[in-house]
């Protein structure tokens, strides 16, 4: 088990379904290096959520082994931070009590002041500073999210696995949130892990870009894409960069023929 | 203002139309008592009123807190274990089914003699049954993600139960209790009407009937209408302090 990575090893997990086993996960090996960000594509249903639950300890495999940094994960850890699609904000409370809300689980020795200090400092930095005292239904779809980028990273997680978080937003809004997350990374280094059905998104974000094959999922390809620290929109749009989406593109047609 | 002044408009507006209806038809007291036959009626027995008032009151809170009890914790089983809902909920449909009238009879014998208790204990049974339905849903419809989200920092069970189940249902329970709070009252007055010799508000409609004095039954009911808007309202100021987020703005 290496100390400087997320290793997943020989994995395989089956769900037991009304209408019998589902094989999900199959002979799936990955590693995540410490401070990468990797996004994991896939035909939709293919097992990118199972994943997320098996890195976060959620969920533990039928066999095969996940290590984060050296340590094989049996339960949850308060070392991993969760943001999904759904933003899943707590509307009986303020947008700051919500981003406070792992420190009250986690047993942090921050006083209350010390708290909300962090807590302003990170809405601060996604844009949300006048909203701190605001309900979640006050908010608009992208800065819930925000809140919620927010309050994955209030206890300074090592990991950050986000499930498809800009899924439901606007393209406008999503562009928004890209750069958001570049600064954040920058910001408050993290080990992070992204589940997208965007392929744009996953070249734009991180720097390494895993397609998953169809059910039961094994590693299809695996692409790496440089300069992880020096990414503008427009990029998005050189040679460079569409060539690499249709080489993702293709792989994905693959994974869907192949079951 | 608008909030006080329009809905006392609406309860004069509906005095004068009750009295005017009484005067046309010229219609006996024994057929139906006209608004200003009922002040004298109340004030006749104003000592009783508010003696059997308080009696009808506690005893309709009591109920209530018990089913509130009940009701929270079959919620909880029945939301948390699916097994159990299963188990349950045919049963809690069958009973919640019997009219309660036939039931006051039947604890009234069992607990013979003992006024208040069979009293509370009707007011209950009629009154948990909207409050187990409504926690049960409110916990078993809990979205995974929330669980997950708390779940995945480590949190136990009963954390995720206080931070986020207990809370996230609390619409859902006032909403309930707003519909016990009536039932309950309902109950209180079955079981006050029907034993005898009894106390209660319920029992003063009663003696209003033995002695044919109709203005007194009719001021009874006006009684009971007032409590009852009495309880729903303390109902609704708790749910306002507690749930208060929950209301929308727009």
């Amino acid at each position: 088990m290496h100390k400087d990575s997320i290793e997943i090893k020989d994995v395989f997990h089956v769900y037991e379904t009304q209408t019998g086993p589902l094989p999900v996960l199959k002979n799936l090996s990955l590693t995540f290096p410490k401070n990468s960000f990797t996004a994991v594509v896939g035909p939709s249903g293919c097992g990118k959520s199972t994943l997320t639950r098996l890195i976060s300890g959620l969920l533990i495999p039928d066999s095969g082994s996940v290590s984060i940094f050296g340590e094989k994960i049996e339960k949850p850890r308060a070392s991993v931070g969760m943001a999904f699609q759904n933003p899943v904000l707590l509307e009986w409370r303020t947008i700051l009590q919500n981003v406070i809300l792992p420190l009250e689980i986690v047993g942090s020795t921050l006083s209350t002041n010390q708290r909300k200090e962090r807590a302003r400092h990170l809405l601060k930095l996604v844009g949300l500073e006048e909203f701190e005292d605001k309900r979640p239904s006050e908010l608009s779809g992208g800065m819930r999210q925000r809140a919620s980028l927010c309050r994955a990273l209030m206890h300074k997680p090592e990991v950050l696995i986000l499930d498809e978080p800009f899924g439901a937003l606007d393209a406008f809004t999503r562009e928004d949130l890209w750069q958001v997350m570049h600064m954040l990374r920058k910001e408050e280094p993290f080990t992070g892990v992204l589940i997208t059905h965007d392929l744009r998104e996953s070249v734009f974000l991180t720097d390494q870009v895993v397609v998953l094959s169809g059910r039961p999922a094994a590693t299809q390809y695996i692409l790496d894409i440089p300069n992880l620290n020096e990414r503008s929109l427009d990029d998005l749009y050189t040679p460079q960069t569409i060539e690499m989406l249709n080489n993702l593109r293709l792989q994905i047609k693959i994974a869907q023929q192949r079951d | 203002m608008q909030k006080i002044a329009v809905p006392l408009l609406a309860i004069v507006v509906f005095l004068i139309f009750w009295e005017a209806l009484v005067w046309i038809n010229d219609w006996p007291n024994y057929k139906m008592a006209s608004p200003s036959d009922l002040w004298p009626a109340f004030w006749k027995f104003r000592y009783l009123f508010f003696d059997y008032g308080w009696d009808t009151l506690w005893r309709t809170v009591v109920g209530l807190m018990l089913a509130v009890v009940v009701g929270v914790a079959l919620g909880m089983i029945m939301g948390f274990s699916k097994t159990m809902r299963d188990a349950l909920y045919p049963l809690l449909v069958g009973f919640n089914a019997i009219p309660k009238a036939t039931v006051v009879p039947i604890i009234a014998l069992i607990f013979v003699g003992q006024h208040d208790l069979n009293t509370v204990l009707i007011a209950f049974m009629i009154s948990f049954f909207p409050i187990a339905v409504s926690v049960s849903i409110g916990l078993s419809t809990l979205e995974p993600e929330y669980r997950d989200i708390l779940r995945a920092l480590g949190a136990s069970k009963m954390m995720i139960f206080w931070k986020i189940a207990l809370p996230k249902t609390l619409p859902e329970f006032f909403g309930a209790l707003k519909v016990s709070v009536t039932l309950a009252f309902i109950g209180t007055n079955l079981m006050e009407i029907v034993s005898p010799h009894g106390r209660g508000l319920g029992a003063l409609f009663d003696s209003g009937k033995t002695n044919a004095d109709y203005p007194l039954m009719f001021a009874v009911l006006i009684a009971l209408a007032v409590l009852g808007i009495v309880l729903y309202y303390v109902v609704v100021v708790l749910e306002k302090i507690f749930a208060g987020w929950a209301e929308r703005y727009d």
